[in-house]
């Protein structure tokens, strides 16, 4: 097995993985109709990504554990997402800033993805980029529309952003499974893409007429599976079934 | 009309180039971007099509039940207006 690969991989399953599990949450409670169903298309969106990522996983590592184990049968220290897409959805302002950061990093990270010289994460990140881009328009004009609202959306928005700022340093961290890849033109280079991905949210900021936070202290610790309070509740929901009844069909 | 979700739009899909564009719903938006977006997401899930307008209900005009009389009985029995009245020439085939 390759060991970095594999580990590349579920990084990249786990976040879209858990980033769908917490949008799903808003099912059936969006504002109104027609945003409930818009996040749910997006959360759908992201486990189709996760579910393709996963059953790569599970191939590159050769054991006898398919996309439902990986998903289903991992504890919370063997979780490789970043800690933003796990943080409690809040308030509508907060879920919104929380999915445009991580939209405007998905169209950076797929577009460079789908050059990766591994044919199955360029096929994977093809696929995604035309979802993500939806994505983005999508949360980035309710970014505005917050924003650029009343005093108070304003206000929540911003509230949102500062406290999901610390968040946003550890999508650009790399370690030695990252270089490894790069060497092999199959990764990213995630510190490439962060003077875009400022840029990009600099000027929706501007627009959205939002401060942006200093970047003070950064949270880190998802990638190697040490996570904020929050991951552990997400799970035992997403987990429990399966847990409970392992071999149950339906 | 409108309340707290915004004003009501109307959908139509083109489902192939060249088709026209069918009414298939309405929707709630706060504008025209929003609405797009949302027709996009409601009506477009399963590949129902490849363009979309919308269009705010008040913008529509329409006629009413009081209308149907003069409007619509008048064509009643002018059958001379189907085009049924000519021979086509086997050589142009189905139109």
């Amino acid at each position: 097995m390759n060991k970095e690969l594999f580990k590349y991989t579920l990084r990249l399953a786990d976040n879209a993985l858990v980033l769908g599990q917490r949008l799903s949450e808003w099912t059936g409670h969006g504002p109104f109709l027609e945003e409930d169903l818009a996040l749910t298309n997006i959360a759908l969106d992201t486990f189709g990504t996760a579910t393709s990522l996963l059953e790569y996983a599970s191939r590159v590592e050769g054991a006898d554990r398919n996309e439902d184990s990986l998903a289903y049968f991992r504890n919370e220290r063997e979780f490789y997402n970043t800690l933003l897409v796990e943080q409690a959805n809040g308030d509508y302002a907060k879920t919104i800033v929380r999915q445009v950061l991580v939209d405007a990093f998905n169209v950076l990270l797929y577009t460079e993805l789908s050059k990766s010289k591994d044919e199955t994460l360029s096929g994977i990140a093809q696929k995604a980029i035309k979802e993500v881009t939806y994505h983005y328009r999508h949360t980035s004009s309710w970014v505005i529309r917050f924003g650029d609202g009343t005093e108070e959306s304003n206000k929540k928005a911003q509230e949102a952003l500062n406290e999901l700022w610390r968040f946003t340093g550890e999508l650009f961290e790399m370690d030695e499974v990252e270089e490894e890849l790069i060497k092999k033109g199959i990764a990213v280079d995630l510190k490439a893409l962060q003077p875009k991905w400022e840029k990009q949210i600099d000027e929706l900021l501007k627009k959205a007429i939002l401060k942006k936070p200093e970047n003070s202290f950064m949270q880190t610790g998802g990638k190697k599976g040490i996570h904020t309070e929050h991951l552990g509740f997400l799970l035992a929901e997403m987990q429990t079934l399966p847990r409970m009844l392992p071999n149950a069909k339906w | 009309m409108s309340d707290s979700q915004g004003p009501i739009w109307e959908v139509f899909v083109q489902k192939k180039a060249g088709q026209p564009f069918v009414h298939c719903g309405s929707l709630h938006a706060f504008d025209k971007e929003m609405a797009l977006q949302n027709a996009r997401d409601l009506y477009t899930r399963r590949n129902e099509g490849m363009s979309l307008w919308v269009v705010l209900s008040s913008a529509i005009v329409s006629s009413s039940p009081e209308d149907m009389g003069p409007f619509f009985e008048p064509a009643n029995d002018k059958v001379y207006r189907h085009p049924t009245f000519y021979q086509i020439p086997d050589a142009i085939g189905h139109m």
